[in-house]
């Protein structure tokens, strides 16, 4: 029987399925708190928006992409439980992302938009 | 270990991570596949603001995107889409718990809130074409329909896929046996939030 179920993984270890969900998911009383965390860094973003003449242009697009980078990450590791999950899920979905930012700023730059 | 442990026990059938068939990597090759979707999503959106961030100031005439823009409308679809995305993730949990009543009022929640994502969408862009910004008026309102337009594409797709999941626990299919089913399309919402998370910071909060 185990044999059998061996020759069917074609070699993949047994604990390669335990690893796929190695660690238990967030409660939600946990996804309430990050929602509300992710619902003030809004906030705060607003109100950057407004406060661009107070703050001057480069702390609000400095702090706006810092507000927006950290949101992103929040929602991928605990509502997509990537902090969770196997790593093989992460490395796909961020090959992925890097992928894109890679080609993207070349892409730009070739267009000289930056200067 | 039996290989019950593998196939068809309540165990690996209920848990995410855990593929109920086998598979050569041990993880689900739905989720797996699901996650190489998402990273070549990457692709589509990445091309579609990097577009937008080139053209949106190189129009020769109006409206500009100053012009336009009502942020504070933009924002409350932006905090409604972000609580979707803890709707979503709160019937995830309810279906591993195998509580398929608050799974299927968290999936309706969930539409709900994207319809009125939409809705505000819809509304929005209405409000644009009344301000004189068509689809051809400008390179500006080409980019910017053609970016916000494939976001709102993404989210009724969602929103099909919801209801769909809706009525099929509505129907008794949707146990605890299809939790991955659940987990999977929660993916693919919690995506499209998180490009809305970039859509609404590049395309109108960054001055």
């Amino acid at each position: 029987m185990s044999v059998s179920m061996q020759s069917e993984h074609k070699g993949a270890p047994l604990e390669a399925h335990h690893e796929a969900h190695s660690k238990p998911h967030p409660r939600d009383r946990d996804y309430v708190v990050i929602a509300i965390i992710l619902g003030l860094i809004t906030a705060l973003e607003i109100a950057f928006y407004f406060l661009e003449d107070d703050l001057g242009s480069g702390l609000v697009i400095g702090g706006l992409i810092t507000m927006m980078i950290v949101k992103f990450a929040m929602v991928a590791a605990y509502f997509m439980h990537l902090k969770f999950d196997n790593p093989m899920f992460r490395r796909v979905f961020v090959f992925g992302l890097l992928l894109a930012i890679g080609v993207y700023i070349a892409a730009l730059t070739s267009m000289h938009f930056w200067s | 270990m039996s290989d019950t442990a593998v196939h068809g026990s309540p165990a690996a059938e209920s848990d995410p991570g855990v593929p109920s068939h086998a598979t050569s990597t041990g993880l689900s090759n739905e989720k797996l596949g699901m996650w190489v979707f998402l990273g070549s999503d990457c692709l589509l959106f990445g091309g579609l603001i990097s577009t937008y961030l080139l053209l949106r100031h190189r129009s020769v005439s109006g409206p500009e995107p100053a012009d336009v823009f009502d942020i504070p409308f933009t924002s409350v679809s932006s905090f409604v889409l972000l609580m979707s995305s803890l709707t979503m993730a709160l019937a995830v949990g309810a279906i591993h718990r195998a509580d398929e009543r608050r799974c299927r009022t968290w999936l309706l929640t969930t539409a709900m809130l994207g319809s009125v994502f939409i809705a505000g969408q819809v509304y929005e862009f209405t409000a644009f074409v009344n301000e004189g910004l068509g689809y051809t008026t400008n390179i500006f309102g080409s980019a910017f329909y053609t970016l916000t337009g494939f976001h709102g594409v993404h989210v009724s797709v969602g929103i099909i896929f919801l209801m769909s999941l809706f009525v099929m626990s509505l129907r008794g299919n949707l146990g605890t046996e299809k939790a991955e089913t659940v987990e999977i399309f929660g993916l693919y919402w919690h995506f499209v939030d998180i490009v809305w998370i970039l859509i609404f910071t590049v395309v109108y909060l960054i001055p």
